[in-house]
């Protein structure tokens, strides 16, 4: 980790001089960090941790992309037999899941985020916190178990009866779950009770930043939604290891009892995932647009509707499981409620630019990157929330394409645009903003040309988890793996540019985008107790009065 | 994008000159031929989508091309911060996207229904899913592992799983439903088109899934009757037996023999006979009559070294008769200097 050694100079003069002393430096050793009950370091070891699993999984990805660039009938031929091909997916989806999107802006960016932003200290239970850390790390120990073990091959879903009878660490696996429900759900509780009790005189919920109204809405998922699957995944274990019978129809039970318990978890999941990202979005579409954001109001409340709605379309992933008619009709329907509140957003998103001052800078290329792939991912819902075109499109390609839309195309541009638009204030270094412009070009279009193809193979009948495929599906194949190989080198400039950063990159003003939000009245880096006075509360989107600086390289509040 | 089913060319051959990304055996751009009843009504509901998600995206993304050129920051340019809120836009961009969601909600479920509500009079073929084969068994007692289907016919799969979850998936009838063990699902279609289609598996059913594809088979209703008395006639011949069992018993799924089958989850049977194989356990055994119908009806019993992780095979007990078993240690024995796959 670098070191600040010299102060940052303020411009603004109800700012007292910086002193040396930042929450990098406040106190130094091993025992310090992996002690701390500073919610920032515990938001950095997070970042350290989701960073090193999303690297792991991705590689996963472009090995599976490099075994699907063959059709792979002659199997003598192949880079991988069925049986790794089908270790490599699951736990690609698995770590992903997990281990990478649903602990990556909640717990790493909003760790640090979440207290400066309400202008307070720490989170309500600093113990709690680092404790849901831990688990964290425990839970990823049961995942590496299962790496290295003989490998699990359920697909992330575990999809009973399979589940029961593979020979894979099921149990390990499910237990590594278990525990990062937890984890999940004490970040969850924690970010609730913080924003409920610990809001500065002043901030009222309509004076909040919306990246807190999104993961406050996150949290209520979180503790709401996990204990479900904490309970899905004991039954499966006590499945396996006890022989009762639950899912497996061998012993009287229903495998499609699984699928309800388990998307009764996973579908709200989503929504875990996707909210704290639109909540970055809002963010800096905002500052770098340097102007308010259009229909707060609206935006805040769909959140809220996102999160209520989300917890009633898990059906939505059974529609070809043999439902009851009605119940399949009424999930449909449910499913469509969704999409309006999401629609809301992307339009309020496009009209915060209009009249603004646009800073086409790396983080807000990702944001409008974001708006665009999300799009294509929130459009093509409607084609799976459409009864009987699901029916042809279910479990193919199609439904690969849309969801990586959501997630990766949605979650991880936008995380990594958060990343860019913090990192000034995480590290106290300026990243190349060239370099960074081109990691979100090449991103872009190397995504565009991984999942695009994937709809049409889906559309033309390519079924998901094939590690062979019928040959008339090979160039599409072929697109797509051309895509992910240019994805992944469009990441890793993005990584780079951020470890030169460290390295070689200029001291960072204070506030070096012009956010009115209040982490861009802490020092930067913050200090170990990030204010020394409590800073007063404005409206967290109100650019009037701030002004560029050309001293610092950034900006400041006029008096 | 719209087709005219009258327009359709059954006998449109693969031309291997015609990158496939552009047209092979797709119709249009995004789907296979269609080739059911239901497949018309679910393009036309897809090509809607696309028409509306077009009309949503094109605008999105000119405004935002646009005000990211003429809002950027430059010298000697400062944006107004007014534009904060406007209802009537904001209700207008919330309604309208409704009344289109229910249209495409209410056309779904319509072609739903439709698919659901089972004819009266169908012809039924039992569908059985089994890692990693489909076996279809028709009301003459015939048996076959590729669906042979009548044109023009409503045709209803009655269909139950052996093992785990499955999914039966025809693209070109644009037809899809879950194979779940313990229960029976249905589904029914019409073929309107004579010739040969893809049917795969859609839902993740371990090792050999990719494999489990077989053809939906649709004739005229002459040479299906004709198909389906051949198809009842087991051969004479005890080794034409044995093979005949092994493509419909599901051994095929797994077991490579001769030139055929899978290779991979299971042992091949190719130049074993009267050899001693390696055991799991320890210690070897001679594979001859008494191994091969002790690991059909027991399989965990001798397990071979080097399967420990595959998926375990299911017992046989009471599906096979011993006579039958006999057939299949005679294809076995006639394979015993057969090549072994490569791997």
């Amino acid at each position: 980790m670098s070191v600040v050694t010299k102060p940052v100079t303020m411009p603004a003069p109800s700012f007292e001089a910086g002193t040396e002393d930042n929450y990098l430096t406040h106190t130094t050793g091993f025992l310090s960090w992996a002690l701390t009950l500073d919610h920032k370091r515990i938001g950095l070891m997070y970042l350290a941790g989701v960073m090193a699993s999303f690297a792991g999984g991705g590689v996963l990805a472009l090995l599976i992309r490099l075994h699907l660039w063959n059709p792979n009938i002659d199997k003598t031929q192949a880079l991988f037999s069925n049986q790794v091909y089908n270790q490599i997916f699951t736990l690609h989806g698995a770590i992903m899941v997990f281990l990478f999107i649903i602990p990556s802006i909640p717990a790493a960016l909003g760790n640090f985020l979440l207290p400066i932003m309400l202008g307070t200290k720490d989170v309500a239970f600093p113990r709690l916190n680092l404790g849901s850390f831990y688990l964290w790390i425990c839970g990823a120990a049961f995942f590496l178990f299962s790496l290295f073990a003989t490998g699990l091959d359920t697909g992330w879903t575990f999809y009973t009866p399979y589940s029961i009878e593979s020979r894979g660490p099921v149990v390990a696996a499910t237990m590594g779950v278990f525990v990062l429900g937890f984890s999940s759900i004490f970040t969850g509780l924690n970010f609730i009770v913080t924003i409920n009790t610990m809001r500065p005189p002043g901030m009222t919920w309509f004076r909040m930043p919306l990246f807190l109204w999104a993961t406050y809405a996150t949290a209520i998922i979180q503790v709401l939604a996990t204990p479900v699957l904490g309970i899905t995944v004991l039954l499966l274990a006590a499945e396996r290891v006890l022989g009762i019978g639950i899912f497996d129809p061998k012993l009287n039970g229903d495998p499609v009892t699984f699928q309800h318990f388990f998307w009764f978890y996973s579908h709200p999941a989503v929504y875990i995932m996707i909210l704290p990202a639109m909540g970055i979005i809002s963010e800096l579409m905002s500052v770098h647009s340097h102007k308010g954001i259009f229909g707060y109001r609206m935006i805040a409340y769909s959140s809220v509707a996102i999160a209520l709605f989300g917890f009633l379309v898990w059906g939505h992933h059974m529609f070809t499981s043999g439902m009851a008619d009605v119940t399949t009709i009424v999930f449909s329907a449910l499913t469509f409620t969704v999409s309006i509140p999401s629609a809301i957003k992307v339009f309020n998103w496009i009209g915060t630019m209009y009249q603004g001052t646009v800073s086409l800078n790396t983080p807000m290329l990702y944001a409008l990157a974001f708006i665009f792939l999300f799009t294509i991912g929130g459009l093509t819902g409607l084609f799976l929330g459409a009864l009987s075109v699901d029916l042809h499109l279910h479990d193919t390609y199609f439904v690969v394409a849309h969801f990586h839309y959501v997630m990766m195309g949605g979650t991880l541009v936008a995380f990594l645009g958060g990343l860019f638009h913090w990192w000034p204030k995480m590290t106290g270094k300026m990243f190349n903003d060239f370099a960074g412009i081109v990691s979100a070009a090449i991103v872009f279009v190397g995504f565009n040309l991984t999942f695009l193809p994937q709809f049409v193979l889906g559309t033309r009948g390519m079924p998901r988890r094939y590690a062979s495929y019928v040959e008339e599906f090979q160039d599409l194949h072929r697109l797509s793996t051309i895509g992910a190989m240019m994805l992944g080198a469009g990441l890793l400039v993005a990584g780079l540019t951020l470890l030169h950063s460290l390295f070689y990159g200029k001291k960072a003003p204070m506030n070096p985008w012009g956010g009115a939000t209040l982490e861009w009245e802490c020092q930067t880096p913050p200090p170990h107790d990030n204010f020394s006075t409590p800073p007063t509360v404005g409206d967290p989107y109100d650019f009037s009065n701030i002004e560029y600086d050309p001293k610092t390289g950034g900006y400041f509040k006029k008096k | 994008m719209r087709r005219n089913p009258t327009m359709m060319n059954p006998s449109i051959q693969f031309n291997p000159m015609t990158p496939t990304f552009l047209a092979d055996v797709n119709e249009t751009f995004w789907f296979p031929k269609q080739a059911s009843t239901f497949a018309p009504k679910i393009d036309f509901l897809y090509d809607a989508i696309v028409w509306i998600s077009v009309l949503f995206f094109i605008p999105i993304v000119i405004a935002m091309i646009y005000f990211m050129v003429k809002y950027r920051q430059r010298p000697g340019y400062k944006g107004s911060p007014e534009a904060l809120h406007n209802t009537v836009l904001e209700v207008t961009w919330s309604v309208v996207p409704t009344f289109i969601v229910v249209w495409i909600f209410w056309e779904g479920m319509v072609g739903y229904l439709d698919m659901m509500r089972l004819p009266v009079d169908t012809e039924d073929v039992k569908v059985t899913a089994k890692k990693w084969v489909w076996s279809f068994k028709y009301k003459n007692g015939a048996e076959s592992d590729k669906l042979y289907l009548q044109l023009g016919r409503d045709s209803k799969m009655i269909m139950r799983s052996d093992d785990v979850l499955h999914s039966f998936f025809i693209p070109a009838f644009r037809a899809k439903r879950d194979v779940v063990p313990g229960r029976y699902n249905y589904m029914w279609f019409q073929p309107t088109v004579e010739g040969t289609f893809d049917l795969f598996c859609t839902e993740y059913c371990g090792d050999n899934h990719s494999g489990m594809i077989t053809k939906a088979i649709v004739l005229n209703s002459e040479d299906y009757e004709k198909t389906l008395t051949e198809l009842a006639k087991e051969p004479e011949d005890i080794v034409a037996r044995g093979k005949w069992l092994y493509e419909r018993k599901a051994c095929k799924g797994c077991h490579y023999a001769g030139a055929e089958g899978a290779q991979g989850p299971g042992p091949s049977y190719n130049g074993s006979w009267g050899k001693s194989v390696p055991l799991a356990a320890g210690g070897e055994a001679t594979f001859d009559e008494n191994y091969v119908s002790e690991s059909i009806l027991n399989p965990i019993a001798k397990a071979r070294k080097g399967y420990e992780n595959a998926s375990a095979m299911p017992s046989y007990k009471g599906q096979l008769k011993e006579d039958q078993i006999e057939a299949l240690c005679a294809f076995i024995k006639s394979l015993q200097t057969a090549e072994l796959p490569k791997k």
